[in-house]
């Protein structure tokens, strides 16, 4: 049997006998002795106990990246590097502080304190990231720390000061350290309620393998949403499989305008990659979760999750794209409209994994735009997501129309009576209009604490309105750099 | 350890917060981060799943054979008072016979794990039969469920204003719960020790509270148990009395095991347990004359008290206290009824009642300016109070012209944010955008400040100095991040004329200080910062014949000496000591180096039978100028920028200070915007975590937000004419609902609707609504 080994603070430790299903912040307040990482909330929402774990796949290199160590199963560790509050220092007293650390105790960035390990972490990201370049990325990099004493504009103060900065720290140093690749784990333990066994399979046959000899099985990823199994419902899991061990997951390829993006590929990757080039992905990308979630998360995760708020889904069925899904026999391909077959199930048979997503990139005589409305603008999940193309000929009509969307129906859905309004109808307000007076038929949303069923159907037709307007000028517009919502309907001073 | 000292008094200069480094390296430590005791155990609460319901059964056999588990506690098992509660023991720390909320306490589970004992408080059994509950306010009128008799204040013939108004403002208006979301959840740790005595470590802004409630369960004396708080992660009011039960828990469970208890609350349990921000309903009808003056105006005020009467009925005066704001009202009748439901209780929350008061007669203005087409920052501004009669509050307290700041803020700040053209602006932007439009708010404050329970206005402080020159500093106050030892600190060194690197403020304890008050109602720095002074300076007079001594002065010009920078300088002759050298030499002199300090603040009373008295000490003073842009299709917002001037007097740490003013506002703001606890109708609670209650993040801070402190206003009769700023700015965003308003109004012809809070959807409502015309 395997240990789990992973580095906190440089220092190396090797883990025996804790349940699989430790969380990472249980892991460091408990057997480590180090209080510094804090529990506010156990569902990744609020940020306190943010640390940084290297993750030495990522696309232009190795680097590090905030993540909620309260949703993190220690296992997903294995072979990695991990620093938190308490690793920053490079001496004693205030000579020593981290420039992070001098720059939020110098803006009085913190009162209680309680979230400011975390927000020193989060931090920590944006001091070794030199892409921040516009306000919203700042705003997206600290967006999922929570603070309740200082209204936050010390620390907004404080993150843009070190931004980038790229200080010689330990952390640069480790950067630069020699790196095995991902090493396979068997990990498993007994405990109260029997055993739980954890896999990192690193190749193919061996996934099968086990996903054979572990009929009852659950995927793993960046366990955003599983590890709420974990410490909301205290669930118990026979065994857990990891695919962080399978690189070819990892892999984002472009091939003129073919996009192919591996299951694995992290949301904070997607919408670096599709920022400029496919902009109704990085539109639902940008308040999609906190920078913490979408350093962890994955495409396949999302996707195969198959909530009805999974917000890439409406994207991917308006890209009208093909999962492929991999089994011991091979590849299958399954089209974006019927991976979804009921509330959270997919069309993936047992012992199939989700390997990749494949579409093309729109044509320009698309126009295509996504949205998300939810209560509060950043991290918080949809109260109605969409996203919504058509293509307009030269004359002007509408040749075709997907209208997506997320929030509405126990899955993922079309608005089929939205698009048949459109179809063949000239490209024009009062055919949005019409639109918007079909989705009624479409949908029968739910009330919940996120929203009325009235507020999910007025949204669902005033967003094929503001659709309208938000592609007047521009087909597949870009979010402004701090837009009020994801709907722009109308011109911005 | 080599003390570098300031050149100069650190008072009124901007400082660091005094944790600051610890805070952003991780070695702050906060109750769950002490390290336990070996033996240690952990306490866990069976709650009740039933929002009103009859105990028919309670049995822990199963759960008392579980592996790990040393004890199950019922009611019985208490050896002293099952009755605790602020100021009325009307609680039951474990339910006996009744359960009267979802998440009510019926038994305690002492396990040595928290999982252990968390799966030995599941398998409690507890067998309940549910009655009819109340889960709202107007269930309660109806069913006349009130905490207490009507509280009235009064003055002139508010019937007769209403009968000639030229102007007439009648309706409802209704504020939601509001959840602490301290990010540090509530928490206890109880040391046994000998003779049955205990040492509690809470997180709570009262630890006078914890240990008198926990001496009254235990049946000891209060000198058997000693309350410490090491610091707060945030308190915001929900740890003045609710943090008392689980550290009462955790002693309970220390005394039946004689084991070191923990009671750490995770977030679910937290929000379930706790009680809130008190919703409020306020009818009211207001008469205003032809050129807008407030003539009149009738209120009447419930508040959702939640199960038990906890903090709700001082609540529901501050309220009735703050219905004026900063106008002159010259007829009233102001009715306030605290409501009895089967919710967990609610309790403070910055403002304490204040900001829901306010919400009233800004709703009045709000409307009466679109009645009266008046811009509604005049419209204010012509009601401030001002020289007599106008400076009567209706409780009878003047409102000291010479101190009314409302006027010379209200200038200031129309000219520093550039108000008028603005408002302009945004007109102009609105004529051109079809489905987002932008408002302007302005929302001026005044807010009375001083416990209104009066006996509550004291403070004390004990300060050690060590032979070698370096102090302890023990004060009353908690620190849960408001920076209040930051400021004492800065009292104590400007008082014995050292830097405050060679002063360490102790852990608030109640063996240093006794009977103290809660950290609460913005007074910790007044009240303790007077206390301080008095230990500190007191041990100064005592030091200055010792440095006369070895200075070889005369008693006259030992008057003369100054304490400056951790020297004792004879100013004439140039001659001067160290402050170690003097503090060395007393100790040689047989001089007591210890000191205590006291503080009452004077002349404040109330009487509530006639509503009428002088329950504050003064009035703080503030105004905002908000802008937000709302889209008109999603009902979503944005707060583009927002100019606060604030009155704080003289600042004793400016630094401080902003962050009060900036963070208030925020959270105040999302009390009022995204900020909504739901309950489902038979009691379950629907919001209780980040994922489902949504408290402001970070961008939505205003996008430009400008804070500036009142310069030039010392208070005068205050600590270094400073004056408190803990609650009065979370009351100026109420000026970001005028702003939504302004702004949806934009999108039509008819009077606005805006429900509070303001969430998207209720955006959308009001949108619609206008556009309805």
């Amino acid at each position: 049997m395997d240990c789990v080994t992973f580095h906190v603070n440089g220092r190396k430790t090797t883990v025996r006998d804790v349940s699989p299903t430790t969380t990472l912040l249980q892991y460091l307040r408990g057997p480590l002795h180090l209080a510094g990482t804090k529990e506010g909330c156990a569902e990744g929402d609020c940020g306190a106990c943010t640390v940084v774990v290297l993750d030495a796949e990522a696309p232009g290199g190795p680097r590090w990246r905030a993540v909620n160590s309260c949703l993190l199963l220690v296992p997903l560790l294995h072979g990695t590097h991990v620093f938190t509050v308490e690793g920053l220092r490079s001496g004693p007293g205030d000579e020593g502080l981290h420039p992070v650390q001098r720059a939020l105790v110098d803006a009085l960035g913190s009162q209680c304190g309680y979230c400011t390990p975390g927000v020193v972490m989060s931090m920590v990201e944006a001091c070794h990231r030199t892409d921040l370049d516009a306000g919203w990325k700042l705003d997206d990099q600290m967006c999922g720390n929570l603070c309740r004493c200082t209204g936050y504009r010390p620390i907004r103060e404080a993150t843009s000061s070190i931004a980038g900065l790229c200080p010689d720290d330990r952390l640069r140093a480790a950067l630069s350290g020699k790196r095995d690749a991902q090493p396979s784990l068997d990990y498993a333990t007994d405990g109260l309620r029997g055993s739980q066994r954890f896999c990192i399979p690193t190749d193919w046959d061996t996934l099968f393998d086990v996903l054979e000899r572990h009929p009852s099985h659950r995927f793993i990823q960046g366990a955003t949403d599983l590890g709420l199994d974990v410490t909301k419902h205290g669930r118990h899991f026979d065994a857990l499989v990891s695919l962080q061990g399978l690189s070819e997951l990892r892999r984002l390829d472009t091939n003129g305008s073919r996009w192919s993006v591996g299951a694995g590929v992290k949301l904070a990757d997607l919408e670096d990659a599709t920022d400029h080039a496919v902009p109704p992905l990085s539109r639902m990308l940008r308040f999609f979760g906190s920078r913490q979630i979408k350093n962890s998360a994955t495409v396949g995760g999302n996707l195969c999750n198959a909530s009805p708020i999974g917000d890439l889904a409406p994207v991917f069925l308006a890209l009208d794209a093909t999962f492929v899904a991999r089994g011991r026999g091979g590849e299958r391909r399954v089209a974006a409209e019927h991976f979804f077959t009921g509330y959270r199930e997919t069309a993936l048979q047992p012992g199939e994994v989700l390997a990749r997503v494949e579409f093309e990139a729109p044509p320009p005589t698309a126009r295509f735009a996504s949205y998300k409305v939810s209560k509060r603008r950043e991290m918080d999940i949809s109260a109605v997501s969409a996203a919504l193309r058509v293509h307009v000929d030269d004359r002007g009509t509408i040749t075709s129309a997907c209208f997506a969307f997320g929030g509405m129906a126990a899955t993922p859905a079309r608005a089929r009576a939205a698009e048949a309004a459109a179809l063949g109808q000239t490209w024009s307000e009062q055919t949005l209009e019409a639109c918007a007076a079909a989705i009624g038929s479409d949908f029968t949303p739910l009330t919940d604490h996120r929203g009325s069923a009235w507020y999910r159907s007025t949204l669902a037709a005033n967003l094929l309105r503001g659709f309208y307007a938000d592609v007047a000028d521009e087909p597949m517009p870009r979010l402004p750099d701090r837009p009020t919502g994801t709907l722009l309907g109308g011109p911005r001073a | 350890m080599k003390i570098q000292p300031t050149p100069r008094s650190p008072l009124h200069q901007p400082a660091l917060h005094e944790s600051g480094v610890r805070h952003v390296t991780g070695e702050a430590r906060y109750v769950d981060d002490l390290p336990l005791p070996p033996g240690a155990l952990h306490g866990v609460a069976v709650t009740s799943p039933h929002a009103h319901a009859t105990i028919t059964r309670r049995c822990a056999d199963a759960a008392r054979a579980m592996p790990g588990v040393h004890a199950v506690l019922f009611a019985e098992d208490i050896p002293g008072s099952n009755l605790i509660g602020p100021i009325v023991h009307d609680e039951e720390l474990l339910a006996t016979t009744l359960v009267h909320y979802v998440g009510q306490a019926v038994a305690v589970v002492l396990a040595e794990s928290l999982e252990s004992a968390q799966r030995a408080a599941a398998a409690v059994e507890v067998d309940y039969e549910p009655l009819p509950s109340i889960q709202s306010i107007e269930a309660a009128i109806e069913a006349e469920q009130f905490i207490a008799p009507v509280h009235v204040i009064a003055r002139g013939d508010v019937e007769a204003a209403l009968r000639q108004a030229a102007v007439r403002v009648t309706g409802e208006v209704a504020c939601g719960a509001q959840d602490h979301f301290y990010l540090e959840t509530q928490a206890a740790l109880a040391l046994p020790e000998e003779n049955g005595c205990l040492t509690v470590h809470s997180s709570t802004q009262h630890p006078t509270e914890v240990q008198n409630e926990v001496a009254t369960v235990l049946g000891l004396g209060a000198h058997a148990v000693v309350c410490e708080v090491p610091r707060m992660g945030g308190g915001f009011g929900g740890k003045e009395s609710q943090a008392t039960p689980f550290a009462c828990f955790a002693a309970l469970g220390a005394h039946a095991t004689g084991r070191p208890c923990k009671v750490w609350l995770d977030r679910d349990t937290d929000m379930r347990m706790t009680g809130k921000r008190h919703p409020f309903l306020g009818k009211y009808e207001a008469a205003f004359d032809a050129d807008g003056m407030l003539q009149g105006l009738w209120v009447k005020l419930y508040s959702d008290a939640g199960f038990s009467a906890d903090l709700s009925l001082p609540v529901l005066d501050r309220a009735l206290f703050h219905l004026d704001n900063a106008y002159f009202v010259p007829a009233l009748r102001f009715e306030g009824l605290a409501c009895r439901t089967n919710r967990p209780s609610n309790t403070a929350f910055r403002g304490f009642g204040g900001p829901q008061g306010m919400v009233v007669i800004e709703e009045v203005m709000n409307r009466a300016a679109h009645a009266l087409k008046l811009d509604p920052a005049q419209l204010r501004a012509k009601n401030f109070y001002g020289a007599a009669p106008r400076d009567r509050a209706p409780y009878g307290q003047e409102v000291p012209a010479e101190h009314n700041r409302l006027q010379r803020i209200h200038e200031t700040l129309m000219r520093s944010s550039d108000y008028a053209a603005r408002k302009q602006a945004a007109a102009a932007f609105n004529a051109g955008s079809a489905w987002v439009k932008r408002g302007l708010g302005y929302q001026p404050v005044k807010f009375g400040i001083s416990f209104t329970k009066s006996i509550l206005n004291q403070a004390g402080a004990l300060v050690l100095v060590y032979a070698d020159g370096t102090v302890q500093l023990n004060h009353g106050g908690t620190e849960m991040g408001q920076g209040l030892h930051t400021k004492m600190l800065t009292v104590c060194a400007h008082e014995l004329g050292v830097g405050v690197e060679s002063i360490r403020v102790m852990t608030t304890a109640t063996d240093k200080v006794p009977n103290t008050s809660a950290t609460a109602a913005s007074s910790g720095s007044d009240l303790n910062g007077q206390a301080v002074a008095a230990a500190a300076s007191e041990i100064r007079e005592r030091l200055r014949p010792v440095a006369a001594g070895l200075l070889e002065l005369s008693e006259d010009e030992a008057a003369d000496l100054r304490f400056e920078g951790g020297v004792i300088t004879h100013p004439n002759s140039a001659k001067s000591v160290p402050f170690a050298d003097v503090a060395h030499q007393a100790w040689v002199q047989r001089v007591s180096l210890s000191a205590t300090g006291y503080y009452a603040t004077p002349g404040v009373g109330y009487d509530h039978a006639t509503g009428s008295g002088t329950p504050f000490y003064y009035f703080a003073y503030g105004a905002v100028v908000c802008e937000v842009e709302v889209n008109g299709l999603t009902g979503e917002h944005r707060m583009l920028r927002a100019d606060i001037l604030h009155d704080v007097g003289t600042s004793l740490v400016p630094t401080i200070d902003r962050g009060q003013v900036e963070g208030g506002f925020v959270q105040g703001v999302g009390w009022l915007t995204c900020e909504e606890v739901l309950f489902a109708d038979d009691g379950r609670p629907l919001t209780t975590g980040p994922s489902t209650y949504k408290i402001p993040a970070f961008g939505d801070a205003p996008l430009d937000f400008r804070v500036d402190l009142l310069p030039k206003a010392p208070q005068p009769g205050v600590v270094h004419g400073s004056k408190a700023v803990g609650e009065p700015p979370f009351m100026l965003a109420i000026g970001a609902v005028t702003a939504l308003r302004d702004a949806i109004a934009a999108f039509g012809e008819a009077e606005v609707v805006l429900s509070l809070p303001a969430t998207p959807e209720a955006i959308l409502r009001a949108v619609e609504h206008v556009r309805a015309g």
